[in-house]
């Protein structure tokens, strides 16, 4: 937060079939479907989460990741922010209010390693699905499948984790919480704004601007096991879990979406302070660092991407 | 009713038991077989490219990052995605 980026806000991801797509983020995962617009693309959210929408579906030939992005304090913010990215060099792009709808105006750029990230100040608030904003009760009913709590973080594979790094700390304020080093080199780093061990993760490949996964929190290590059964009962892809990760300490499991995007839920995982000193895991150890219990990575983790 | 072809995995030869509704891929994998090497299962990551050397198919859709139309034309497809109408040759 020390340069007024609080908090992931939206991911746009593109799907082959949008029918197929809803049947999985919906019925399977538990968002709830929002709003669709006249270019066809449809808008969720999960429940706990008070502006409009979290996850914006696309159809498209191709599948993988259009852009992630982070609210912002205030306007006044956003017009700095733009300045410093593209003092450091970024391209911007100025996207209008009301092109994603319920949405202010946003600030696009891409990273070193080939994303594409936006920044916005305003989204129209519509509060917690289900429940009044006064006297709330704890959760409502009518939930679906896995009754995901938020739209999580990304985690994104690509080139130049240095500057990459540099812009997210220098520029936005995130501060590095966990990494992962093959001698001086860092191969993965998770960045945080807040409490929270990462808010985005970045790992080296090098082609740029791969999807490697986008995840979803469940509150309980029992909501991660319902999430395996609700796996299995609808016969998704799945990848890996459940398990622990050894980065993070998150409990996990990993699972595509019907076009072969990789999404995550999970549960628990290490608080992060600005003050705290960077963990670091070694790339020696790297099997345990990615599947703490297995402690051997699956070549799948790292080579399926979209 | 479901028609059930025999698939050929070149360049090694594996053989196995296609039903037509079934996903080559998917087919692979219960008959206890890696000759192709499992992905995302949706047509995504392009892990499970493959090229038929002969035979009928269809597919379902497909990343055009991984199977572009010419690509497609000339016979790849992604096996997850890949649908047997008669005995088919492919080509990892």
């Amino acid at each position: 937060m020390k340069k007024g980026v609080m908090r992931p806000g939206h991911v746009q991801l593109r799907v082959l079939d949008m029918v197929e797509a809803l049947e999985h983020y919906v019925e399977l995962i538990g968002m709830v479907e929002v709003d669709r617009d006249e270019q066809g693309r449809v808008y969720l959210k999960a429940w706990t989460e008070t502006d409009k929408f979290s996850l914006v579906l696309r159809e498209a030939d191709e599948p993988g990741m259009d852009f992630m992005a982070f609210k912002v304090l205030d306007e006044a913010t956003l017009d700095r922010l733009g300045e410093e990215l593209l003092a450091f060099g970024c391209l911007v792009e100025h996207v209008p209010a009301g092109e994603l709808k319920g949405c202010g105006r946003r600030i696009r750029f891409s990273s070193p390693s080939g994303h594409l990230f936006e920044l916005y100040a305003d989204k129209e608030l519509t509060g917690k699905w289900g429940l009044e904003p006064v006297n709330p009760e704890a959760w409502p009913r009518g939930l679906k499948g896995m009754r995901a709590v938020r739209f999580d973080h990304c985690l994104l594979y690509g080139d130049e984790l240095d500057e990459t790094l540099r812009l997210f700390t220098e520029v936005l304020g995130f501060t590095l919480a966990e990494q992962v080093l093959d001698g001086d080199k860092r191969i993965a780093q998770f960045l945080s704004l807040c409490m929270k061990a990462h808010d985005i993760a970045f790992i080296h490949h090098p082609e740029k601007g791969r999807f490697h996964h986008a995840s979803f929190y469940l509150e309980t290590w029992e909501d991660v096991l319902r999430a395996a059964d609700l796996i299995s009962m609808t016969d998704t892809a799945i990848d890996i879990g459940p398990t622990r990760h050894g980065l993070t300490h998150g409990k996990t499991i990993y699972f595509f979406d019907p076009s072969g995007n990789r999404n995550e839920v999970f549960c628990g995982g290490d608080y992060h302070y600005p003050d705290h000193p960077v963990v670091t895991w070694t790339v020696d150890q790297l099997g345990k660092a990615i599947f703490y219990h297995d402690r051997e990575l699956n070549e799948r983790f790292l080579t399926v991407l979209t | 009713m479901s028609a059930v072809f025999e698939i050929t995995v070149l360049p090694g030869g594996e053989r196995f038991a296609c039903q037509s509704q079934q996903p080559v891929l998917q087919a692979m994998v219960q008959e206890g077989l890696r000759c192709v090497p499992v992905g995302c299962r949706g047509g995504g990551c392009g892990l499970c490219k493959v090229r038929v050397l002969s035979g009928l198919f269809e597919c379902g859709r497909m990343s055009c990052k991984h199977v572009p139309a010419e690509a497609r034309e000339q016979g790849y497809a992604l096996a997850c995605r890949l649908f047997a109408r008669s005995d088919l040759c492919i080509e990892r």
